[in-house]
């Protein structure tokens, strides 16, 4: 690319990066395959400053709303707005999915996470500082030369993570991020995930573990059989539940969150 | 007609003597078909990585087509290629006929739609898995391609050694178009068939040895490159 080129680019990036992402709107989102309506009409607003949780069955279409909100799946009714954006391939330039299952290269860990810096305009020292840096914090040095599949479900998780954090999105949408991990690993990508928060970074986590969800989320969104059932902010969610599904979510009874 | 048993005491004396007549065919013989795997997997993968990735209108057609073309028999090939070098051809100008570059040339057109085929086939696989996180990621297509290739590398060698096994072992083109030239054109198969014919076992039987010493240290390469890519989950 030539220089001027480059510095177009730059400067693109640059005011596309005043627009603001927030705050999310969407409306009347419906994605169907065939005859199912597996997100059937979800409305929702979200603001940045907020950590939201996503929660709710198996199947209740937590993933495929987030791949929506992402702009990996096109809806077949409804629109995704993320601020003043106006397309949703803009908005994903700045955010990072963590997916349910992660998907890594066939190389070893150091390599993936140089895959994800080499994207971004980073200088060899300011990439090489940073790889350094994102593999202590996610407490990957060990690992770092390693081939990144044959890693424990667990350890590729933070993999993952790690690969998301090192490009500094303003979104983090995360899947599941900790459902393979143990408790200190938990801990340690809670953590993470709050220092993140700190900086800026907008936080949208599907989880089952009440726990978590507890200590991350500020607002929870319950989704059912691909609706909005609940959305309200997290004290109120778990102290004085009006929903009967959330409510029995809450006990633990109805299912296993 | 010779004994079988004197025969193959001939063959392996020829080989381990390292018979000047015998190397020379060998010699020919690879580097025409290594020539050709060579040529056949960079135009092979190019198809193969577009056809793999991207969605255009005729993309199932153009696979049934590749596929169908995996099983040219090599004498159509020969013909084919045949016709356009000869002098009357639209490439007869070159003068190609019955040189090693006629052979590359059959060999290629033979191999390429296998390569096309196989890495086709890779490489979707290998799209389907990473695309959502490539898209999350906003990695550019250029970029994504590499590591497709990269990533599939294992997968890919193994396309292009299943290309030199059905190289090699082809005669039917190469006869038709190479000519079975001594010092020139002749390659092992060629050779085979035409020794056999004549009565000469001892030297058809040691090319058909190597021939098939190729076709086993092919396949063991392609085993020992699966196993220890798979040892690291690469597969
Ligand atoms: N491509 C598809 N075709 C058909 N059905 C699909 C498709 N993708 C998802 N589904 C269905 O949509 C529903 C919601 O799927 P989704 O993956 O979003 O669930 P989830 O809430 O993330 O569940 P889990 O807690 O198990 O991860 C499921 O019933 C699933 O079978
Ligand atoms: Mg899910």
């Amino acid at each position: 690319m030539s220089n001027a080129g480059a510095t177009l680019q730059r400067e693109r990036v640059a005011t596309s990066a005043v627009q603001s992402l927030f705050p999310l709107k969407v409306r009347r989102l419906v994605y169907s395959v065939g005859k199912q309506r597996l997100i059937d009409g979800i409305d929702l607003t979200i603001e940045q400053d907020r950590r939201t949780i996503i929660m709710g069955p198996n199947g209740a279409g937590k993933s495929l709303l987030l791949r929506l909100l992402h702009g990996l799946l096109t809806p077949t009714a409804g629109e995704v707005c993320w601020g003043e954006t106006p397309r949703i391939d803009q908005a994903r330039q700045r955010q990072a999915l963590v997916f349910q299952r992660p998907v890594l290269l066939r190389r070893s860990v150091r390599a993936n996470l140089r895959f994800a810096l080499k994207l971004r305009q980073y200088t060899r020292a300011e990439r090489e500082e940073r790889l350094r840096h994102i593999l202590e914090l996610a407490s990957l040095s060990s690992l770092a030369d390693r081939p990144a599949r044959v890693l424990s479900q667990g350890e590729q998780q933070r993999v993952a993570l790690a690969r998301a954090l090192v490009l500094e999105p303003e979104v983090l949408l995360l899947d599941e991020p900790t459902v393979s991990l143990d408790p200190v690993s938990v801990a340690a990508i809670e953590d993470l995930l709050l220092a993140a928060h700190r900086r800026g970074t907008k936080i949208i986590l599907v989880t089952h573990d009440m726990g978590q969800a507890r200590r991350l989320g500020d607002e929870v969104v319950l989704l059912e059989r691909g609706r909005v059932v609940e959305h309200s902010p997290a004290l109120q969610f778990f102290q004085q539940s009006n929903d009967p599904a959330a409510g029995s979510l809450c006990k633990g009874r109805k299912f296993v969150c | 007609m010779q004994d079988f048993g004197q025969a193959f005491a001939l063959a392996l004396q020829l080989i381990v003597s390292a018979d000047p007549a015998l190397s020379e065919i060998i010699f020919l013989s690879l580097s025409v078909s290594l020539s050709a795997v060579a040529i056949a997997s960079v135009i092979g993968l190019g198809i193969g990585a577009t056809v793999g990735i991207v969605r255009f209108p005729g993309r199932g057609a153009l696979i049934v087509f590749l596929n169908a073309l995996m099983g040219l028999p090599p004498v159509v090939v020969g013909l084919l290629v045949y016709m356009a070098l000869s002098h009357a051809g639209p490439l007869g100008w070159l003068h190609l006929l019955y040189t090693p570059t006629a052979m590359i040339i059959a060999q290629t057109v033979l191999v390429t739609p296998i390569i096309a085929s196989l890495s086709r086939q890779v490489i979707e696989d290998f799209h389907s898995e990473y695309r959502e996180q490539f898209v999350s990621l906003g990695v550019p297509l250029k970029t994504a391609v590499a590591a497709l290739v990269w990533d599939a590398r294992y997968s890919l060698l193994t396309v292009a050694l299943a290309g030199l096994g059905r190289a090699v072992a082809e005669v039917g083109a190469v006869i038709i178009v190479g000519g079975n030239i001594k010092h020139v054109t002749r390659v092992m198969t060629t050779a085979i068939a035409l020794e056999t014919s004549k009565g000469d076992l001892a030297l058809a039987l040691a090319l058909g040895l190597i021939l098939i010493l190729i076709a086993l240290s092919v396949n063991a390469t392609v085993s020992l490159l699966r196993l220890s890519a798979s040892s690291r989950a690469y597969v």
